[in-house]
């Protein structure tokens, strides 16, 4: 048997026997009924004590969105999805009295963060990491909430922010991704529950990285959070987000929508290690992974910067990107796909220069293995006053086996005959005769391909904060070979 | 040191036999060529010997200081101390030469009982014999092989060879692609590490190389066989006559 053959078919079990996040949690949910209709979206909102204006927008998208298609465009396939066959409200009982701290949290759930690696309570949290947990749809608790107050910033689940600071969250939700923007987002936009609020005032270095920690844990619910980042004038942020759910043999439905507003001279540093369940090795099961993510930088000199890491999900359909409205402002996108056995990804960024002298840059690094499929698909658009905008892509696939597929999709949009815009592609594959030449050389099959996978993605790895490179890191060995380390 | 007893090999898609009875015996310190035509089984055998995918062994066998060889996966070869300079090395982008060097080294060295190296200390380490291979340290810091000349592909090799510190090297046409200059500093590089005990297997179709790296014993390789073994004298009789005779016989 050839060397990527072998290598290949090892790499296939120990994906699927080391998604070492698969387990349950076992407690008492308090879940509305099943399916999607008006009273669905009420009841959601009634669990939520929402105020009004905000019950209406969501009727409002959710009849939009009873008027739209599921998208098809993408190159990805499934069987068609019964909205009508999921829970869309699902929180933990004991979550249902607003735990004010917490001594009066499940220990169960707190157990359950600590296993993902996030611990919550005071002496364990991780240093300089302030962690939102979101537990099916509600959230369970916000770290080091004190001492960001202190600096000014906000940071708490987006249904608290609705309570508290409903003028701000009136005044941005929406206002990046309208309700109606596309089918999921509309859907997202209908039925959403919780996520996370961010708000960083003017002037303001926020001083720690945020995190939201998203868990989908029970059966046939879909989890759909929406995320709301602002950093006003001359204000930074970095935030982090990490998924993960049990091993289920049905497929759960994730559709989200990040909004992330820039004003001037601020800066968001967005970042995603995405390890959704990516089903078994046979297909079953995973997560169909619909996300829109849109950031829009309104500021002069405003940057944005979107990293991710997207490992599991059997299905994904994500697109994170960048208006760049303020004169001078800057969009980068660094992401890895990494897809195994049948998993499929359509994936990339959409880069909108509207300014002047705005500039982009694009790197994408996409991995295939087993008999996945993954497509690299982004726009880059320079409309007619973005004079003097730039763009870079760099876009490169590498293929582990001969079963896997890559496609890269590039849509170029220039109506200023100033701007520039380069792209530049490449696709490679492991070759049997580098994991030869790397054996001979002294080592085993596991580090050969662990060198050269992280040779590919070594570029995007850098952009990642500190704490989570390395984690990073490993997961991309876990995802293709497991056993190193 | 090893020893090839009757070695049949044959390509593993095609069914076709390479090697049909190939015998050698090489003690350490000795410097054995392999020549032969186009076609004869030479590349072939330091594949066999190295272990790569897609040969089957049929027939023989080749032991390595008293060890099976053919027992052994490719790694553990080179972990007992098979080097094999490969006569197309792989370019593998976006791998520094640093990291993949490092990496092979303390692999092996693992392997062999002996403590990782650090990155100073590798970086230390690695830097001087690149200096006597007469190497720009600037190649460290690019990927392995991606965009190397002829000649700095096949001293990277020897470079590796030097690190990696082989009882046995099998040297597969290393002198193909290579001018003049790059030939003799590659060969005085092979020189610097004949210390009397490592042994070498030079396969080359000219005997150009063995100007540089003389020989103990020159064997000639036909139709999968070894048809005539001497001293450094037959390579001068080949360059003169040719291969005419041994390719009537294949």
């Amino acid at each position: 048997m050839a060397a990527t053959v072998d290598t290949v078919e090892r790499v296939k079990k120990i994906s699927v026997e080391t998604y070492k996040y698969g387990f349950e949690t076992d407690v008492e949910m308090d879940r509305i009924p099943k399916g999607l209709n008006e009273d669905i979206v009420r009841m959601i909102s009634a669990k939520k004590n929402e105020p009004e204006w905000l019950l209406d927008w969501r009727l409002e998208a959710y009849r939009r969105w009873t008027q739209m298609e599921e998208p098809d465009w993408a190159k990805v396939s499934f069987p068609k999805i019964d909205y009508n066959d999921y829970y869309y409200y699902a929180a933990p009982k004991s979550l249902a009295d607003k735990p004010k701290s917490l001594d009066e949290v499940d220990p169960k759930l707190l157990d359950t963060y600590k296993r993902l690696g996030i611990p919550l309570d005071e002496q364990e949290r991780l240093a300089g990491v302030a962690v939102d947990a979101v537990f099916d749809s509600v959230s369970v608790a916000t770290t080091f909430k004190h001492k960001l107050e202190e600096a000014g910033v906000i940071f708490m689940p987006i249904s608290e922010a609705v309570a508290k600071h409903p003028e701000l969250v009136q005044k941005y939700l929406g206002t990046v991704v309208p309700t109606t923007d596309n089918y999921f987002a509309a859907l997202n936009s209908a039925v959403f529950t919780d996520g996370s609020f961010v708000y960083v005032p003017k002037g303001v270095r926020c001083p720690m990285e945020l995190s939201t920690y998203f868990r989908i844990n029970a059966q046939e619910t879909g989890q759909f959070e929406r995320t709301l980042i602002v950093c006003d004038d001359d204000a930074y942020v970095s935030y982090l987000e990490g998924c993960t759910a049990p091993m289920r043999d049905e497929n759960q439905l994730h559709a989200a929508v990040v909004e992330l507003i820039v004003m001037d001279n601020a800066e968001i540093k967005y970042s995603t290690v995405q390890n959704w369940y990516p089903g078994d090795e046979n297909g079953k099961g995973g997560i169909y992974n619909f996300v829109t993510k849109r950031a829009q930088c309104r500021g002069v000199n405003s940057k944005v910067s979107w990293t991710q890491v997207e490992t599991g999900s059997a299905v994904t359909w994500k697109y994170p990107s960048c208006v760049l409205q303020g004169d001078g402002s800057q969009g980068e996108f660094y992401s890895i796909a990494i897809t195994n056995n049948l998993q499929q990804a359509d994936t990339g960024t959409k880069m909108i220069h509207v300014g002047k002298n705005t500039r982009s840059r694009i790197i994408s690094k996409g991995i295939s293995a087993g008999r996945s499929d993954q497509t690299y698909r982004g726009l880059v658009k320079m409309l007619p006053k973005a004079q003097g905008a730039r763009n870079f892509t760099q876009c490169d696939s590498l293929l582990i086996g001969d079963r896997c597929g890559a496609h890269t999709v590039p849509y170029i949009e220039v109506a200023n005959p100033s701007a520039a815009v380069e792209h530049e592609a490449t696709t490679s594959k492991v070759s049997d005769d580098q994991l030869f030449y790397c054996r001979q050389r002294g080592m085993n099959e596991e580090k050969a391909l662990a060198l050269i996978v992280n040779g590919f993605v070594k570029e995007v790895l850098q952009e990642l904060p500190m704490e989570f490179a390395v984690e990073a890191q490993a997961l991309v060995e876990i995802s293709l070979e497991g056993s190193v380390g | 040191m090893l020893s090839i007893q009757n070695l049949h090999a044959q390509i593993e898609e095609e069914e076709k036999a390479i090697l049909k009875g190939l015998n050698l015996e090489i003690n350490p310190g000795e410097v054995h060529a392999i020549m032969g035509p186009n076609g004869a089984g030479k590349s072939t055998l330091g594949n066999v010997l190295a272990g790569k995918d897609g040969y089957e062994v049929t027939e023989g066998s080749v032991f390595f200081k008293g060890q099976d060889l053919l027992a052994l996966d490719v790694e553990e070869r080179a972990h007992v101390g098979l080097f094999l300079a490969f006569q197309y090395p792989v370019e593998i982008p976006g791998v520094q030469m640093l990291n993949f060097l490092r990496t092979c080294t303390n692999e092996t060295r693992l392997a062999r009982g002996l403590p990782e190296l650090s990155g100073m200390d590798f970086l230390k380490l690695a830097r001087a014999k690149a200096a006597d291979l007469k190497i720009n340290p600037d190649m460290l810091k690019r990927s392995v092989n991606s965009g190397f000349s002829g000649g700095e592909k096949k001293r990277a090799e020897i470079l590796q060879m030097a690190l990696l510190e082989p009882q046995f090297a099998v040297l597969d046409e290393t002198d193909s692609g290579l001018d003049i200059d790059a030939l003799r500093i590659v060969s005085e590089g092979v020189n610097a590490l004949r210390d009397g005990k490592r042994s070498f297997l030079v396969i080359t179709h000219y005997q150009r190389l063995l100007d540089h790296i003389k020989p103990d014993h020159v064997h000639v390789l036909a139709d999968g066989q070894i048809v005539r073994s001497g001293g450094p004298e037959l390579a001068l009789e080949l360059e003169e006559r040719g291969y005419v005779d041994y390719e009537k016989a294949a």
